[in-house]
């Protein structure tokens, strides 16, 4: 374990980046900072998805955890009085991940359109509940009250916005530890060939089951830490299918190619979508479709792969 | 091992909604047997291998393994207790390098996939797979990604990758298929040197009467789903019943090499 980490340089990077971002967030305009940990917690279930993309899934439905980590912080909230970070992530990952592996068990024998239909079709039964349970909030949703780290009720938003940021990098490092396992390896390895994993005697519908998991946990904290960053959950903010939607839009526009990528597409997304809004409020959907028209036309590796260019550039003219 | 024979076959059967693609075969090999299948398109050569594997269920009979019962497990067990192969069409990770597929497959093979939860670019794994690729003369690919290898090395890689999991069967589906005259010799020449050492039992599908002759101890030749003849190349080669049905015209031991401009192959049977 300690041989993966010492030698990786994607870990120390990503530790850096989110290191600096957490200081300069300080100095930065509230909107700013909002944006930034909208983009940030949305990167965390881009971050499942990735995992799962590698593999060749595709999931049209992550809303469903995703909605599912932000109602159970609502409802820890709203009948136990749970402000607490921690225990609010717990609740939120868990609820997530026992979900996830009592449908992965249906999933993990589908593949592509099958997988990703499949996949809407549990997320939006969670939607069809919400909006008319009126026990669940219905289409109004819940409030969320702020959140206490330890006991310590913070007055500014940053201690959110910091400890979005440590999530966000405990994340990135488990995944890319995760990746360079064995067991990440396998992620391409059955995209490139499942009839060859089995033979080789690994069960692929074990190991896809076992990224499913991680990925509805990872949806399932960014599900959390969006409620606690909005204050507030509703069934169209966080289970409809345009849900699932932007996370596979910022799947697609961030590029599997690192762990960062997802929270560069997380935060590049809020932005977009923040500057398409005030310039054409009522064909903002337009820019964001075109920025992802060109995306895929121009950078089919995502924006990772500009970056990547870039590095490797700089690198050799150095 | 415990006596009873790598591989035993009885009565073993398999239809497909009516047609039959296997009828009563049975087969025993004991360890360290080198057994050609051979026989025309349809035959059932694949058929049967894809039953050993665990690829198709049988509808009837059995099939043992040093005794134990192995008929209709999964693939994945079937690698587990030691009955491996190798495909028609490679079956490779196309967009890993020669190492990558190995390292892959010596990290689920070692301790039962506990090195899974490591990196598989560890030392010990490393020299493992230098090792194979030693011994499967492929190191000049090394890193290599498999989609641009020529189908000669990778065929090679295909069946390297079958035997990093130690097995004691081993199944080969035409391991010269698609790859040029020249390079079929030295293909055979590297895996049954390579699998004689560790006395693996071999049973592989081939077309070509030369490679069959040369390398096997034994021929099944199969015909409308049934083995027609099973004896040692020398007596079933001149067989009759195999020359009607399976080579189609008589094997000249040694014939000169074929070079006859792009026209059918005269031991194709296609």
């Amino acid at each position: 374990m300690l041989q993966i980490l010492r030698s990786d340089k994607t870990i120390r990077w990503t530790l850096v980046g989110f290191f600096v971002l957490a200081i300069a967030g300080n100095f930065m305009p509230a909107w700013v900072q909002n944006n930034l940990m909208f983009g940030l917690a949305r990167g965390l279930a881009v971050l499942g998805l990735m995992v799962l993309w590698r593999t060749g899934l595709i999931s049209f439905g992550h809303a469903l955890y995703f909605g599912i980590g932000a109602y159970a912080v609502a409802l820890v909230d709203k009948h136990l009085g749970v402000s607490d970070i921690f225990l609010r992530l717990a609740f939120a990952m868990g609820a997530a991940a026992m979900v996830g592996f009592a449908l992965g068990f249906i999933l993990r024998k589908y593949r592509s359109i099958f997988f990703a239909m499949l996949s809407l079709a549990f997320s939006m039964v969670l939607y069809g509940i919400l909006v008319k349970v009126e026990a669940l909030g219905s289409t109004d949703g819940f409030s969320v009250s702020a959140t206490s780290i330890l006991g310590w009720t913070p007055e500014s938003k940053y201690t959110l916005f910091c400890a979005i940021i440590v999530a966000c990098a405990a994340a990135a490092c488990m995944v890319q530890y995760y990746l360079k396992t064995g067991l990440g390896a396998l992620t391409t390895a059955i995209r490139d060939n499942e009839l060859r994993v089995e033979y080789l005697g690994y069960s692929v519908s074990k190991a896809i089951h076992f990224k499913y998991i991680i990925s509805a946990g990872l949806a399932g904290a960014s599900g959390a830490m969006m409620a606690m960053a909005l204050g507030q959950v509703d069934p169209d903010s966080m289970v409809n299918w345009t849900v699932s939607g932007e996370l596979v839009f910022i799947t697609v526009m961030a590029g599997p190619g690192s762990v960062i990528a997802p929270f560069i597409g997380g935060v590049v997304f809020e932005f977009l979508r923040t500057y398409a809004f005030e310039l054409a409020p009522h064909a903002w959907q337009l820019i964001v479709g075109g920025t992802l028209l060109a995306i895929i036309f121009f950078l089919p590796m995502g924006l990772w792969s500009l970056l990547e260019r870039i590095w490797v550039r700089k690198g050799s003219s150095s | 091992m415990n006596g009873a024979p790598a591989l035993k076959v009885t009565d073993l059967c398999k239809s497909f909604s009516g047609i039959t693609a296997a009828n009563n075969i049975n087969v025993e090999a004991t360890d360290g047997d080198i057994i050609g299948i051979i026989g025309a398109n349809g035959a059932g050569k694949t058929v049967f291998v894809n039953m050993i594997t665990g690829y198709l269920k049988p509808t009837s009979g059995k099939i043992e393994h040093h005794g134990k019962d192995i008929t209709g497990i999964e693939p994945r067990d079937a690698t587990h207790v030691g009955v491996c192969r190798s495909f028609q069409v490679s079956q490779v990770f196309m967009t890993m390098t020669v190492r990558e597929n190995l390292l892959i497959a010596l990290a689920i093979a070692k301790d039962e996939g506990k090195a899974m939860l490591s990196s598989p670019r560890s030392p010990d794994l490393l020299a493992e797979a230098d090792r194979m690729m030693a011994a499967y003369k492929i190191e000049d690919h090394a890193d290599t990604v498999a989609s641009t290898l020529s189908q000669g090395v990778r065929k090679l890689l295909d069946i390297a990758m079958a035997v990093v999991a130690n097995p004691k069967v081993l199944l080969l589906d035409e391991p010269t298929s698609g790859v040029s005259v020249e390079e079929k010799f030295a293909i055979m020449d590297i895996v049954i040197a390579a699998l004689k050492e560790k006395g693996v039992t071999v049973l592989f599908v081939e077309h070509d009467m030369e490679i069959v002759e040369r390398y096997v101890d034994r021929v099944l030749a199969f015909y409308q789903g049934e083995v027609i003849c099973d004896a040692p190349p020398a007596e079933a080669l001149v067989d009759p019943k195999v020359i009607e049905y399976v080579i189609g015209h008589d094997h000249t031991p040694n014939p000169t090499p074929a070079v006859n401009g792009g026209e059918k192959p005269e031991t194709a049977n296609a």
